[in-house]
């Protein structure tokens, strides 16, 4: 029971991240039909941009305070990140607006390699460490035959989750930014006349992605303590399998698709064979296209007439 | 003889080709500050293509849609404006608008031109309330300082998304929907989703609203409310209206000015009265034996010579 608990934990932690991945990918869906393949890449670079500043941060201004440390890596990963995904929306993606379907797709397929390749350019093909920090854990039982344990890491991932979550979640439902997404997603053309510019909603929602691609990133880094240039592609395509699960368009589904899919790769490696826990987590892809497509919290696809 | 006195719209010269097709040939017209302009014409005419020219959905080929938001449009102070790049002045005449040069959502933003559909465009997955607020983007949006201060809860925010709720509601009470503000705009009936469109346009404070078939699928009783509704925007908020509508009732019963198109050229402009006794119009509606045509065109070029 205990270790089932531990796995638990674990699967939460490691969904929390994909479910912030996962957001990104549904909420450009949402706005505009496009599956932005390098969102994935984004979150990488983005946990690149959390390691030099937090290397910067600690070692040349010499900040020990590592929650100080933190906070401003997190704001400023959030910053830098939106920046890189704004002009790769301008270059790579607005040209091709009013294209046909598949040109921003492979526009956005072009862009992601061009991301992990740059990356591993610039920063050499090796996994980049940081110091293990908020290792300490708390026992949350003990007496039994191992104690269940919660590291600070995994606290700060969850916390900030739920934060961060709270927040866009509240920008989306009660702002007038948040209602223009909304009229975006639902007529474009109809939201261009009622005065709303249309490419700058868009370019938002694609910064608001990031930037929650960037919490994952800083997170990411911060759970398992280095980062390559091809750790975009595996946690892209799984928070896509968890948009995919939640619903694609629908944010709370990315979230719970996002834990659905943390928690079964998780109990899967425990229980089953951690060699085999991509291959589960792509299995749920499958099997949702083919049994459920419109997601659990999905909308089912209504023919304009 | 508004339109003649006071015009906020000048349409001159314009011609729209969709490759082979001249959808519009050489149109020019005026609409009157203060009247409901009607655009009729047979199905095919090139009316809705006119619209679309207005309010930004097409480039027009060629030829000039001059707006005077406030003040009159003078043909001295548009000529230095189209000598120039820009979209918009402030002339000594007042604020001018070049919309064949303007973005769709600054036609509405800011010349205040707002429009509605043949078919219905509400977002059927907002609130009644929430699609009138939705039209209230730009003031809000400001009022938030783009999101960030209305976040912070700084700024004269909930101020405005208060004023904005009451507009809201204003508008609900002239529609008769106040009751259902908070269900799905996409539940409504046929006739009242036509209202809470023509409700969400007033939202924006047009100046002038281009209503695309508004009768189009009422029954007898909901035109009647309708046709109360459109004079009611023109009488007591002022707003000039233009619009495309196949009912003849409500056409000659509203309207002040009627503009008759077909094939995409002008073939009538005038009173009502007027245009309910020409002999082209009638022609283009209900179609004539070849020489009788040939003879009322005859007749109306005679005319034109004395």
């Amino acid at each position: 029971m205990e270790f089932f608990f531990q796995q638990l934990i674990n699967g939460v932690t490691l969904g929390s991240i994909y479910g912030l991945i996962a957001i990104g990918y549904t909420m450009v869906f949402g706005i505009i039909g496009m599956v932005n393949f390098a969102h994935g890449d984004i979150f990488m670079v983005s946990a690149f941009i959390a390691l030099l500043l937090f290397l910067a941060l600690t070692t040349v201004i010499g900040i020990t305070w590592l929650v100080l440390a933190f906070i401003i890596v997190l704001l400023l990963a959030m910053f830098f990140t939106s920046l890189w995904s704004w002009v790769i929306e301008r270059l790579a993606y607005r040209p091709l607006r009013g294209s046909f379907r598949l040109a921003p797709l492979i526009s956005a397929i072009g862009m992601s390699i061009f991301l992990a390749n740059f990356v591993q350019v610039v920063q050499g093909p090796r996994n980049k460490p940081i110091p293990p920090m908020f290792n300490e854990t708390i026992a949350l039982t003990s007496g039994g035959l191992f104690d269940v344990t919660v590291a600070w890491k995994q606290i700060v991932i969850m916390v900030v989750t739920v934060v961060l979550l709270t927040i866009f979640w509240y920008i989306v439902q009660k702002t007038p930014l948040g209602r223009a997404q909304r009229a975006c997603e639902q007529d474009r053309k109809m939201a261009a006349l009622l005065g709303i510019d249309v490419d700058l909603t868009i370019s938002i929602t694609f910064i608001m992605g990031a930037a929650l691609a960037a919490v994952a990133g800083t997170l990411y880094l911060i759970q398992f303590g280095n980062v390559n240039f091809a750790d975009g592609f595996i946690p892209g395509v799984k928070a896509f399998t968890a948009a995919v699960l939640g619903g694609i368009g629908s944010i709370p589904g990315a979230v719970i698709g996002g834990l659905l899919i943390g928690l079964i790769e998780v109990l899967w490696a425990a229980y089953v064979s951690s060699d085999y826990k991509n291959v589960a987590a792509f299995t749920i892809l499958i099997v949702v296209l083919i049994f459920m497509p419109q997601g659990l919290l999905g909308k089912p696809e209504i023919e304009k007439v | 003889m508004r339109w003649q006195s006071d015009p906020l719209l000048h349409v001159e010269h314009l011609t729209m080709r969709f490759g082979g097709i001249l959808a519009v040939n050489d149109l020019s017209f005026t609409a009157g500050r203060g009247d409901i302009t009607a655009l009729i014409g047979p199905n095919g005419a090139g009316k809705t293509t006119v619209f679309n020219c207005i309010t930004g959905f097409y480039k027009p080929t060629q030829g000039r849609i001059a707006f005077a938001r406030d003040g009159r449009a003078d043909e001295t102070d548009v000529a230095a404006l189209t000598q120039t790049a820009r979209r918009h002045a402030r002339m000594a005449s007042g604020d001018i608008y070049l919309l064949e040069r303007m973005p769709d959502f600054e036609i509405s933003g800011k010349a205040k031109v707002a429009r509605t559909f043949q078919n219905i465009r509400l977002f059927q997955g907002m609130t009644v309330l929430e699609n009138l607020i939705v039209a209230q983007h730009n003031p809000l949006m400001q009022a938030s300082g783009w999101t960030v201060l209305g976040l912070l809860g700084v700024g004269p925010y909930r101020a405005r998304e208060r004023d904005a709720i009451e507009k809201a509601k204003f508008w609900l009470n002239k529609i008769n929907l106040l009751e259902r503000a908070d269900d799905a705009a996409g539940d409504l009936p046929y006739g009242d989703q036509r209202r809470l469109e023509i409700a969400r346009a007033m939202c924006m404070d047009p100046v002038l609203l281009c209503l695309d078939e508004p009768a189009a699928g009422l029954n007898p009783r909901e035109t009647g409310d309708l046709n109360t509704l459109l004079c009611m925007l023109r009488d007591e908020q002022n707003t000039s209206l233009l619009l495309i509508e196949h009912d003849m009732n409500v056409v000659m019963q509203i309207s002040d000015h009627v503009v008759v198109l077909d094939y995409g050229t002008k073939i009538a402009d005038g009173a009502p009265a007027a245009i309910r006794s020409d002999p082209r119009v009638i022609a283009a509606y209900l179609g004539v034996a070849d020489e009788d045509e040939a003879q009322a065109v005859a007749g109306e070029r005679a005319g034109e010579r004395t």
